[in-house]
């Protein structure tokens, strides 16, 4: 049976990280239109994400030693829920900051910390993550793409796929079959980064259904890596990808997919004083505060340097849920009223989340594999 | 100290409130044996102050006592009780022995209907326009309410009132979310042991991926319902946070919709009968749910508050109104 998870405040000194990041978001984000803002942590501007390198927000939990501010979780929560909040265009540094930094810092050696994790925090080098192939999406664990020991390093081969924003990062950190066979399931696997630079490899970026372009397929050809293209041990790239996935899983991201939407709707029932849509809106902000909580608590183990993996499910698909209901229950209540024309700023932020919607219990591992991890937890499996 | 006196609480229940006992009040019997073992605890007097012979706990120390007595399907008001005395004691009124209910909606002539716990209180304190009065129980008509514990009471013109505002149905919905929390992690632990136990096509049903799916979803629904009760229960004073007992009492009500369903769903025939004891827990949930405000007369509360704002996003008015 599961822990409960104890309600939780974010320590005051982490909490006073909030004013100025408000203060810096006001004059940087809150001025974009909601139809670009609402992309929430989709939206690419490297030239953003520089700017919080250059605020020291880039790799707040890292050691000072390289480049980080040695801040706690807590405070990475508050920073991230309110670039969230506002729907500021994080994706170009998102993947490095969120796991392909703390990754390195478990399990690098000194000399891959020392060279990758301070041009992280300086918004200079963007990751992207290579789990997913063609054949391997659920079933991560039948990747194909082998790496085989060379005289100088490894020589690559294979083919991932749905690597969001490939074309545009500086490294891959991807897991890949260093020895055995596919039968052999979990063992044989490891983690390795990629220069995407090197000769040997295409990036063939994917459209999607809203028209963006985020997400690709990445192609590897004979790839001569060097020997310091592995992270961490040989054969345990499993264990690794599952320590990250915590990461992946846990943060505000997995609540606030929707919130542009969500609030730019409160604003259009604030200016219009609509007041029969109190109930649905309540039950919406509820669900958050609740869900917000939990976050909080997950954080807190976290930072007390547990792993709570199924807690992080539970967490992410009840988030998800929400965030998949907001396009639906908002479209419902502007339906309502046929007779009145919709603002065009909300009409393209509804139009958005609701096409992208079903990706949000897709991404970072699909709804019916976070209740079979829940369920394992429950001790059902 | 809240452990503490959860596990004596809990001691109590063994011997004073088992399934059997709770069935025989149910059917009429006599409560008065389980409030005098629980008033011999002091359980009643735990959030009134020291200074008036009280224990001076806060509201967070007895949200624990409060899912126990949830999860025991307790058939006397005993959180509504002891927030009704505290909001006595602070007055500087007496507190009587015996239980106290909580009426929210007397009409003029102080009549009330669909009381909870009219058949085991001995008291009311009646919800006024400027503060509350306190009642001794009047004439009850059982009503067809979950428990079979509520009824439509009709009380004498209280002889003193209080001058006091006190929003008495978001403290006593805080109770109910309380109790709610608990029932739903007792349902919830009971369901899993089930499927556990029972087999079908030779092995136990946990082990399909359509039971597992389900009960994880029961999972997160109690998971949520429990942290948003105890958000109501988490600032200072006696009396839980308006807003916050909002979020408690409308999550609690959505949680156990599902839950309930789940759970009845995982248990087939068995849960349907009056022997099995899942009963006396799912039909409680659902009373608890409709009791001082349902999931859309508190969403509501929540909605307007936020529309009331003229400026700021949700995750600020989450931040400043709804977390403490
Ligand atoms: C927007 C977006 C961005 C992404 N970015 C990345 C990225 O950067 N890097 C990366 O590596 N991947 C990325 N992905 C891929 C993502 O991880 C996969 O989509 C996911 O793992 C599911 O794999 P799949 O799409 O192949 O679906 P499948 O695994 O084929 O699943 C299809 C359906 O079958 C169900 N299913 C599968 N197995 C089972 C089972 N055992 N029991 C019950 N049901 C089952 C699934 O739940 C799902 O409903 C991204 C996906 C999206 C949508």
């Amino acid at each position: 049976m599961l822990a409960p998870l104890p309600l939780t405040r974010i320590p005051p000194e982490d909490e006073a990280l909030r004013a100025p990041v408000k203060a810096f978001l006001a004059e940087t984000v809150a001025a974009l239109p909601a139809s670009r803002r609402v992309r929430s942590w989709m939206g690419f501007d490297a030239e953003f994400s520089r700017k919080l390198g250059a605020q020291g927000w880039l790799g707040l939990t890292l050691p000072k030693a390289y480049g980080g501010a040695a801040r706690s979780p807590f405070a990475r929560f508050v920073l991230v829920e309110e670039l969230l909040a506002v729907g500021a265009p994080v994706a170009a540094h998102w993947i490095a900051d969120r796991q392909s930094g703390p990754l390195i810092l478990k399990y690098g050696t000194e000399a891959q910390k020392q060279f990758y994790l301070p041009r992280i925090c300086k918004g200079e080098a963007f990751f992207c993550i290579g789990m997913s192939e063609p054949n391997s999406g659920s079933d991560l664990a039948s990747v194909r793409s082998r790496a085989t020991k060379t005289a100088k390093g490894w020589r690559l081969n294979g083919r991932k796929i749905w690597t969001t924003n490939a074309f545009r990062s500086h490294y891959m950190i991807a897991l890949v079959r260093t020895s055995g066979a596919p039968e052999d399931r979990h063992k044989g696997l490891s983690q390795i980064i990629i220069d995407l630079a090197l000769p040997g490899i295409t990036v063939r970026p994917i459209r999607d259904l809203a028209l963006d372009t985020h997400f690709s397929e990445v192609f590897f050809d004979e790839v001569e890596l060097a020997d310091d293209a592995l992270i961490g041990a040989e054969g345990q790239g499993w264990e690794q990808v599952t320590a990250e996935l915590a990461f992946e899983r846990s943060g505000p991201e997995r609540l606030y997919s929707s919130i542009v939407l969500l609030d730019s709707w409160l604003d259009h029932l604030r200016q219009t004083g609509e007041r029969s849509q109190a109930a649905a809106l309540g039950r919406l902000i509820g669900a958050l505060a609740s869900l917000r909580a939990m976050s909080i608590a997950i954080m807190a183990r976290l930072a007390a340097g547990e792993s709570p993996v199924v807690e992080a499910a539970l967490v992410k698909d009840l988030g998800t849920e929400l965030e998949q209901e907001i396009p639906i229950l908002i479209a419902d209540a502007l339906g309502s009223h046929p007779e009145r024309p919709i603002p065009a700023q909300l009409l393209a932020a509804l139009t958005y989340v609701t096409q992208v919607a079903p990706s949000f219990s897709l991404r970072g591992g699909t709804r019916e594999i976070l209740r079979g991890m829940i369920a394992r937890g429950l001790g059902l499996r | 100290m809240t452990d503490l006196l959860r596990d004596a609480l809990e001691r109590l229940f063994a011997s004073q409130a088992s399934p059997a006992q709770v069935r025989a009040i149910e059917d009429g019997g006599d409560a008065g044996p389980l409030w005098a073992a629980i008033e011999e605890g002091g359980f009643g007097h735990a959030l009134v102050p020291e200074s008036a012979d009280g224990a001076g706990l806060a509201l967070a120390d007895v949200f624990p006592t409060l899912m126990a007595a949830g999860a025991q399907a307790l058939p006397v008001p005993l959180g509504l009780t002891m927030l009704a005395r505290a909001l006595l004691a602070e007055a500087g009124e007496d507190v009587p022995e015996g239980a106290i209910t909580i009426a929210t909606d007397p009409d003029a002539a102080w009549r009330c209907a669909g009381l909870p716990y009219a058949r085991t209180a001995s008291w009311a304190l009646l919800a006024c326009p400027d503060g509350f009065a306190l009642a001794p129980m009047g004439d009850v008509a059982p009503d067809a309410g979950q428990d079979r514990l509520s009824g439509d009471v009709a009380f004498a013109k209280p002889a003193r009132r209080v001058a006091n505002p006190t929003d008495l149905r978001a403290m006593a919905a805080s109770v109910l979310a309380a109790q709610m929390a608990g029932a739903l992690v007792r349902v919830f632990e009971d369901t899993i042991r089930f499927a556990n136990e029972r087999v079908q096509f030779g092995k136990p049903i946990g082990k399909f991926q359509a039971i597992q799916q389900q009960l994880s979803v029961m999972a997160e629904q109690v998971f949520a319902a429990r942290m948003a009760a105890e958000l109501a229960f988490s600032g200072p004073g006696l009396r839980p946070d308006p807003l916050r007992a909002a979020i408690a009492k409308a999550r609690a009500g959505e949680a156990a919709v599902r839950a309930c369903a789940t759970a009845h769903a995982v248990h087939g025939a068995m849960g349907i009968t009056e022997e099995f004891d899942l009963q006396l827990l799912t039909r409680r949930l659902h009373g608890w749910r409709l009791g001082y405000g349902a999931d859309g007369y508190w969403h509501a509360r929540v909605g307007q508050a936020a529309l009331a704002e003229t400026s700021g996003g949700t995750l600020d008015f989450i931040r400043t109104r709804l977390m403490y």
